[in-house]
């Protein structure tokens, strides 16, 4: 086993930080009080945690599994989506492992985070078995962390290689530390047959067929194993980490700017909205509010690349289905889309736009009419698309009852986003918690019956229409007028006239560049509507210039775990057109 | 195969005619023609160079490149295959997804440890002749992921004829770093196998 260069993080050593104290969230009494009614109502024991951005709990970790049964089964709290399940180290610490829950009630539209404390040598019990999304959570906490999960079904490695040493990212690895994987190495997987097909019925044999990662349905860098009975599928295993790019541990070596063209990188379908959703992370870590040119330029450029995202989607997905013309055809608006952004930024796919308080730059001059001619040109490019595929008869029998999953599954898996509400539940970011000011605008959350395939092209092009509906409406309010970044010399750097002439300016300039953002101590959760659903972020700052921990919540995560189960008893091409319909966006999966 | 006097040939053309400089012969340069070489006409390694200038010609007009897209690339690399670039203007739109029936790598995208060993396959199962390209800055060097499961540059593990600078390259410059592939390939240089 060899090992390569190592780099590390160059340590801090400069000035203090010119602010040290905990971070406040704004309305911290209303949370607090709300989770003290839920410690109280619960039915469990509760330790709660104050002075957070949400109701936060300590949990044992003896009680974790009955303490997430009764949440999800209380008649009035109703935590039925699991959203993310991460860990935090603390190396200084006698337990130094956090291992957090965050939970969602659709009912009551309320966020939760559950901490439990683990030390080195200790475990979890899994809680696999509440929620079914936790399955792949808990293997990448083990592979991340090491901390283990007792009674996880297949406790192992999930994004790094079978080869790997160490778990990545403990604060004593380090960052450049690569393992490297030979041809001999790579594990052999094996599909776990469905309960259902567990008899052996027809006179074939079973065979297990591997498709991806160089598939070109797999896009490259997907693979899952099935089993087939026949051409039934009976078993299907999916393996991931192809696009293992370590953006947790790189944010942790670089500074709070540098960090925003790593999350362009995630879901690089959409790259502005996941910019978004750092950003004002960071900006509610701080405390500071972008200006009102910059949250309408953001968006307007998020409902843009949210287009964008589902032309990518609905394309590819066409294609993998043997309709080429409407990736062809659909690709010509899209190119506008990106060419907007370049006009804005001067990058195309990946714009790396905006900047914690505001944006890099101000937007061209004719950035409303040339948004104006993009959304006038593209309701002819959706409803030709529309018309010609979703009252073809070759198409509906390929995508109607494929890859169905039901509401309470989709829920229990942790779905988000258009897949979630294919499945029938109305659950959007920008309607739920409004961000960006998307309350003021007059538009409708679409959602469908059935959960197939169909029902997740029906959601997406009449989510295109709906962003159109917005943007309309944000190009006729017209810009506000004023600056696109905060006047405030500790987050955004001065104009470069006043740097040129005013000695203020040039230090604070220097000490920006030099000593980057330090937000105060204290950690938040903010979460946008992505184009596949909700991307969160979660920063723990300890008033230093690089985050502490960044932990990004990938909506396709949880979606591509609950593949396997959705294409059990089907064929091969209903396998295909489905992981389309999901568009799984390996930079976000394995981030 | 040429003998070593078409070898010395190729790279006096490439070392001392400036494009342009030498003899205008048709429409597409050939390495055996320059001014000195004329005096070999009839002699026995000519009819060799002149095949094999037409074999390289023809290579390099119909490459059919597999999309190893991984990443963020990729989806620059549909843009340049789509209507708005289309690089069937240049004979290489027929996008192969199976190794055997593409002669033409194009790495789009950050290779990482887990992926190496696949990629490392791919390019095996290749036939002869085969070019690689590396798009962009991950498949160059591993990019801005200096980090513990990231492959510092592809040629750790194949060898790379070509490399288009960015992140990600606009599908300009990948179509510019094609048509470079192509010229390498028309003058000779690339041999293997
Ligand atoms: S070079 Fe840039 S755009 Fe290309 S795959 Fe790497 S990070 Fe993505």
């Amino acid at each position: 086993m060899s090992t390569l260069t190592r780099f590390s993080a160059i340590p801090y050593t400069g000035p203090a930080p010119t602010n040290r104290n905990p971070y406040v969230p704004a309305d911290v009494a209303t949370i607090d009080a709300r989770g003290a009614e839920i410690a109280a109502r619960a039915g469990v024991a509760l330790e709660q945690e104050t002075g957070l951005d949400l109701p936060a709990f300590i949990v044992a970790k003896e009680a974790i599994v009955p303490t997430l049964r009764a949440l999800r089964d209380h008649t009035e709290f109703q935590f039925d989506l699991p959203l993310d399940l991460f860990g935090v180290d603390y190396p200084g610490r006698e337990q130094r492992f956090d291992v957090v829950y965050q939970l969602y009630s659709v009912k009551n539209n309320e966020r939760i985070r559950l901490k439990v404390r683990v030390g080195e040598t200790e475990s979890v019990p899994t809680s696999v078995d509440v929620y079914r999304a936790f399955d792949w959570f808990e293997r990448e906490v083990f592979d991340m962390y090491g901390v283990r999960f007792e009674g996880h079904p297949n406790l192992r490695r999930i994004l790094t290689h079978e080869m790997f040493q160490g778990h990545a990212l403990r604060k004593d690895y380090d960052p450049a530390q690569r393992w490297l994987l030979s041809e001999q190495g790579v594990a052999k997987l094996k599909p776990k047959i469905d309960p259902r097909f567990e008899v052996e019925h027809s006179d074939f044999e079973r065979v297990t067929l591997n498709l991806g990662p160089s598939h070109p349905a797999m896009h490259g860098t997907l693979r899952c194993a099935v089993t087939l009975e026949g051409e039934t599928i009976v078993g299907a295993d999916q393996e991931i980490g192809y696009l293992h790019r370590c953006f947790e541990k790189m944010s942790e070596t670089h500074t709070y700017q540098q960090v925003i063209p790593f999350t362009d990188r995630l879901n690089y379908c959409s790259a502005v909205i996941n910019n978004v959703g750092y950003c004002m992370t960071v900006e509610k870590l701080l405390g500071v509010a972008a200006p009102e040119r910059a949250q309408h330029v953001r968006l307007m450029l998020s409902e843009f690349y949210r287009i964008a995202d589902h032309i990518v989607c609905i394309g590819t997905n066409l294609v993998d289905l043997g309709a080429l013309t409407n990736f062809w055809y659909l690709f010509q608006p899209r190119e506008e889309i990106i060419a907007l952004a370049e006009s804005c930024s001067g990058a195309r796919l990946l714009p790396t736009y905006l900047r914690i308080g505001g944006l890099a730059v101000d937007v061209p001059a004719d950035f409303l009419s040339n948004s104006q001619r993009i959304v006038n040109m593209l309701p002819k490019y959706i409803d030709e698309v529309e018309a010609l595929v979703m009252k073809n008869r070759i198409f509906r029998d390929r995508t109607e009852g494929v890859g169905a999953i039901t509401k309470e599954d989709a829920l229990n898996f942790g779905f988000t986003g258009p897949c979630l509400r294919a499945a029938g539940v109305p659950f959007d970011v920008r309607k739920a918690s409004p961000y960006l000011g998307y309350e003021t605008y007059d538009w409708d959350v679409p959602y469908a019956e059935g959960g197939d395939t169909y029902a997740r092209f029906l959601v997406r092009f009449e989510e295109m229409r709906q962003s159109i509906r917005i943007l309309q409406q944000a190009i006729d309010r017209g810009l506000p007028s004023g600056p696109v970044i905060v006047d405030n010399p500790y987050v955004a750097l001065p104009p470069k006239e006043k740097v040129y002439n005013e000695m203020e300016s040039l230090i604070y300039h220097f000490k920006l560049i030099m000593h980057g953002i330090q937000p105060p101590v204290g950690e938040a959760y903010f979460q946008v509507e992505g184009g596949n659903g909700e991307v969160g972020f979660y920063i723990v700052s300890d008033g230093t210039k690089n985050p502490y921990r960044v932990r990004v919540r990938p909506p396709c995560f949880p979606i591509f775990e609950a593949y396997g189960h959705m294409i059990m008893g089907q064929t091969i091409p209903d396998a295909i057109a489905t992981l389309g319909s999901l568009n799984i966006i390996a930079g976000e999966l394995d981030h | 195969m040429p003998v070593l006097k078409n070898d010395s040939s190729i790279i006096e053309r490439k070392t001392g005619v400036a494009p342009g400089q030498g003899p205008e012969k048709g429409l597409i340069t050939l390495p055996g023609e320059t001014a000195n070489e004329s005096d070999d006409l009839g002699g026995g390694s000519y009819l060799t160079t002149k095949l094999d200038t037409m074999v390289n010609w023809a290579r390099g007009n119909s490459l059919w490149p597999l999309p190893f897209g991984t990443a963020c690339c990729a989806i620059e690399f549909m843009s340049m295959v789509s209507s708005a670039y289309d690089i069937a203007r240049f004979g290489a739109e027929v996008v192969r997804f199976s190794p055997r029936q593409a002669d033409l790598l194009i790495v789009a995208g950050t290779i990482v440890d887990k992926l190496a060993p696949v990629l490392k396959k791919i390019y095996d199962q290749m036939p002869e002749p085969k070019y690689v390209l590396a798009m962009g800055a991950c498949a160059t060097s591993g990019g801005f992921y200096r980090a513990y499961h990231v492959v510092q540059g592809i040629d750790e593990i194949i060898p790379v004829d070509i490399w288009v600078p960015g992140c990600p390259p606009t599908p300009d410059g990948l179509m510019y770093g094609i048509l470079k592939l192509k010229e390498k390939i028309e003058r000779g240089e690339i041999k293997r196998g």
